[in-house]
């Protein structure tokens, strides 16, 4: 890791320097509109060596999946394969234009077709769009399709959803986006769903419910079926949060279960790389009934042709265009290399990794539930007292992995969240395994240790308070 | 199976210590009658193969470097510098997700602060976001935003000229709430603006490429209580006043011009900006400096209490994962660019345009409808512009937008698009094939 100081772009400059070389112009210069002209713009300039040397050095202050075992819980950090780049590299997409129409595009209008009908059959729906740029993106496309479905049945005073406790905060969030209010369903002690308040909130006012299964505490939810029922026989829809699909691909088929609309995240189950925080891309799929309402527009194929179509009641655009289509190839690549028999193995082995992880730790980390886990577990990181679970992140650190997700969900105490993926070895997973103990005596014997966490960083525990109180957000020289 | 590295054996004793007889014991909760249903997929193929059969797929497009291109509207041919994808192809930027570490993060969190900066300077912004999904999503985020400070100020206003996608985003992203949208023509401050006014949008430049000053409708949205909404080229930014500088509250840009390839719509880079007044309502994340206890500068996502993990349903917005890569890409383009290069490439477009259209304007029965334009301008045509297009891709020229393509009461207005890319010799082919047409 790189742990020198690296200065700011702007700190580097030298004036009169270009990092690119530039092309003379060929044609009249001709003046600026009057009384607009800008005087000056602060940008640095800098050479190319330095512009490369700069960049390359701040990538070497991260962990990354290509670098580091990244065990972050929900979000599916699996091997990125480089094929998936190659793909997405050809020239053939990179300068494709979206508005060139349909007859100049069919290649392009072929691979979302093709993903979108892979996909469909992955989760078990009728039709669907690829036009969210993320998975919150796909929440809102899909409570505003839920929203126009009941308005269509003549139910629109149906203006609640209810969200399990468990949720992930981009639900709630949706919901307001979309003009819902929310209503928390308690889960249970056995981590699933509580079904007596469930059936005690279900009435008129609500539109329906969010769903993560597996939920965000790594357990199947194991009366889907019975929920989605009740809840369409008390009017309501049932939205499905596929952001834990990566235990479930060629195991279970989620549109079967009776989840009307959901979305997946491409950049987890589908092994499109995070890019620091995207692009991702958040497919929505629906059921029959719900299929008319998705965004678009989507690819419709007729005599071997393919073309752009709004779907027939559609909530209309999300976003301009079709969709992160430089993403949707990374993922049709992957589907392409996995087939049927890899989606299955994905998902087997996912849920083997975190099992396996589960039962190395269980004796120096509490479990909130000791039952069978799916891709993902929630441990508990109050091992010692005074020691908390951000001390336990940090000392990951220190002996080389990225830290599991942190404090989420919301409902567990200390909670860490840890999902290895398929794409780990047994030896990586003993190698953590061995670290996690490790520093669970460390909590009870060298505590000094964890709370000084980490120190073989470019920088240590950050005041991220005082960030907030006065912010420093940009440059000023 | 491809990418998994558990053997039999390890998967043996595997399940020795999870005290289970099978991998399939593990799936238990899920009913049996539904459990491992048979997806009817194709067989898994090697690397080799799906590259073979995404190249021939691929190969069915027609793309800018096959063609004298002059497409734009809302998704531009500009030149990408080889070491903007060289750099953030690298594993590190490539494989790390949202910076939640950031002692192991100050990579990704060094470079954002650095792109929001540049853009900051660029957008004459005090504040400048972490990405949004694209231009028309940051559109629409920004009017939220407006709308939200009093949400009995129902009235927004919009460009008739604002490019009909982005219209219908924000449509979408306001079809829940009581609100009126308001179309108007011409210059910002000729707009119906009053007390009901949550906020006037303006483009700069506009759907059909026209360049409006700025400061007259900043004034008369600030005099009736209502926010300034700027969408603008980020290239022409950097030599035309800023957004900001002419009283713009909220700045929001597409910055797929800035080092990013079309990739057929995406993903882009929704750039927002603004003012120190509406930092704390801004949607996204955002970076900020930040000490440790030895004093090291280092940087963390900041003012979290803004967004979804936090606030849940109170959050201002939805939004988690952003466009980061794609940020990242910008921010390399801006600093190997430059102050001096990206005034440069400016300049390229912007005369390069004006030539084009002052050979165009001479065509008969070709009229350069745009007044005041930047690297595009809206053309009349003697025949419908969607049959000369489709006319000269046979012949390799794409010639421009047809807008009949949006608005069929519009068949013969053609938006065309002039950039660094396009040499003297690719626009006098082009103004020679359009003799053609007009003869």
């Amino acid at each position: 890791m790189n742990l020198v100081q690296e200065p700011l772009v702007f700190e580097l400059t030298s004036p009169g320097l270009v990092g690119c070389s530039l092309p003379r112009s060929d044609v009249p210069a001709v003046a600026l509109p009057a009384g607009l002209a800008r005087e000056s713009l602060a940008l640095p300039e800098l050479d190319e060596l330095t512009v490369v040397r700069h960049f390359t050095r701040l990538s070497q202050k991260n962990y990354s999946i290509d670098t580091h075992f990244y065990p972050l819980g929900s979000c599916t950090m699996k091997y990125n394969p480089k094929a998936n780049e190659t793909a997405a590299a050809m020239t053939g997409w990179r300068n494709a234009h979206p508005l060139m129409g349909d007859a100049h595009s069919q290649g392009s209008l072929e691979l979302i077709y093709r993903l979108q009908s892979s996909l469909a059959e992955i989760g078990g729906f009728t039709a669907v769009s690829l036009q969210p740029a993320a998975g919150a993106h796909g929440e809102f496309a899909g409570v505003l399709m839920i929203r126009d479905c009941l308005k269509a049945r003549g139910q629109d005073q149906r203006t609640k959803m209810l969200i399990p406790d468990s949720a992930h905060g981009t639900n709630p969030a949706s919901c307001t986006m979309a003009g819902f209010t929310t209503q928390t369903v308690p889960s249970g002690r056995d981590g699933n769903i509580d079904m007596k308040a469930l059936a005690a909130v279900l009435d008129g006012t609500v539109a329906g419910i969010m769903i993560t299964n597996p939920n965000t505490l790594g357990l199947f939810e194991k009366n889907i079926a019975r929920i989605a029922r009740m809840v369409h026989e008390a009017g309501g829809l049932v939205y499905g949060d596929g952001a834990n699909m990566n235990a479930l691909t060629g195991v279970f088929k989620p549109g079967k279960s009776g989840i009307d609309v959901m979305h997946f995240n491409l950049h987890k189950t589908f092994s499109t790389p995070h890019g620091g925080g995207g692009p991702g891309a958040g497919m929505i799929a629906a059921v029959r009934e719900l299929a008319p309402y998705l965004p678009g527009p989507i690819v419709a194929r007729k005599a071997g042709r393919y073309a752009l179509a709004m779907p027939e009641l559609s909530i209309g655009r999300v976003k301009a265009f079709y969709g992160n289509f430089g993403v949707l190839v990374r993922a049709y690549a992957y589907i392409r290399m996995q087939g049927a028999e890899g989606l299955r193995k994905i998902a087997e082995n996912s849920v083997l990794n975190a099992n396996y992880l589960r039962a190395r730790i269980e004796k120096s980390y509490k479990l909130k539930y000791t039952r069978s886990c799916m891709h993902e577990f929630v441990a508990m990181g109050d091992v010692a007292p005074g020691i908390h679970t951000l001390d336990i992140a940090k000392r990951l650190i220190d002996y080389g992995f990225h830290p599991p997700t942190i404090y989420f969900p919301l409902i567990v105490p200390e909670a860490l969240m840890i999902e290895p993926t398929e794409t780990e070895s047994k030896r990586n997973l003993d190698a953590f395994a061995d670290a996690m103990l490790a520093i669970a005596e460390e909590a009870r014997t060298k505590p000094e240790l964890l709370h000084q966490a980490p120190s073989t960083t470019p920088v240590g525990r950050l005041d991220e308070v005082t960030a907030a109180r006065c912010p420093v957000l940009c440059y000023r020289s | 199976m491809p990418f998994i590295p558990t053997t039999e054996a390890d998967r043996r004793a595997m399940l020795e210590v999870i005290g289970k007889e099978s991998v399939e014991a593990l799936f238990v909760d899920i009913p049996a009658s539904r459990r491992f249903p048979p997806l009817k997929l194709p067989q898994g193929i090697s690397e080799l193969e799906m590259l073979r059969e995404i190249e021939t797929m691929s190969a069915k497009n027609l793309t800018s470097g096959q063609a004298a291109w002059f497409l734009g509207a809302g998704a531009y041919n500009h030149f990408i510098p080889s070491l903007v994808p060289a750099l953030a192809s690298r594993g590190e930027f490539l494989t790390a997700y949202t910076p939640y570490q950031p002692e192991v993060s100050q990579g990704t969190l060094q470079a954002i602060f650095e792109y929001q900066s540049m853009a900051a300077e660029l957008l004459g912004m005090a504040v400048v976001n972490a990405s949004h999904y694209d231009v028309a999503t940051a559109l629409a985020e920004a009017i939220l935003m407006a709308w939200k400070i009093d949400e009995a100020r129902k009235r927004i206003l919009l460009p008739a000229n604002l490019h009909p996608e982005y219209k219908d985003v924000v449509k979408t992203y306001f079809s829940s709430f009581d609100v009126e949208v308001v179309e108007y023509a011409g210059a910002p401050e000729t707009a119906p603006v009053d007390r009901l006014t949550a906020c006037l949008v303006a483009g700069y430049p506009d759907f059909s490429g026209e360049i409006y000053p700025l400061e007259a409708g900043a004034a008369k949205a600030h005099a009736a209580g209502a926010l300034f909404i700027v969408q603008a080229d980020p290239i022409m930014c950097s030599v035309l006043r800023s957004p900001g500088s002419q009283g713009a509250d909220i700045v929001v840009a597409e910055g797929q011009s800035l080092g990013n390839p079309m990739n057929y719509g995406g993903p882009y880079l929704g750039m927002m900006g603004a003012t120190e007044k509406l930092m704390r309502k801004m949607p996204g994340r955002i970076v900020g400096e930040a000490r440790d206890h030895e004093g090291r500068r280092g940087f963390v996502l900041t003012l979290t209490a803004r967004e979804q993990h936090i606030r849940r349903e109170k959050a201002v917005s939805n939004i988690c994962s952003n466009q980061g890569l794609v940020m990242l890409q910008s921010c390399i383009y801006m600093a190997a660019m430059g102050s001096r290069g990206l005034r440069t490439i400016a300049s390229l477009c912007y005369d390069k345009a004006h030539y084009a259209a002052a050979r165009i304007g001479e065509i008969p029965g070709f009229r350069v409808m745009t007044k005041s334009f930047f690297k595009e301008f809206l053309v009349s045509t003697p025949k419908p512009a969607d049959d000369i297009s489709t006319a000269f891709a046979k012949r390799h020229i794409v010639p421009g937008f047809p807008l009949s393509r949006y608005d069929s009461s519009r068949p013969k207005e053609l938006l065309v698009c002039v950039t660094e890319m396009n040499t003297k010799v690719e626009i006098d082919k082009l103004v020679s094939a359009l003799k053609e047409v007009s003869a």
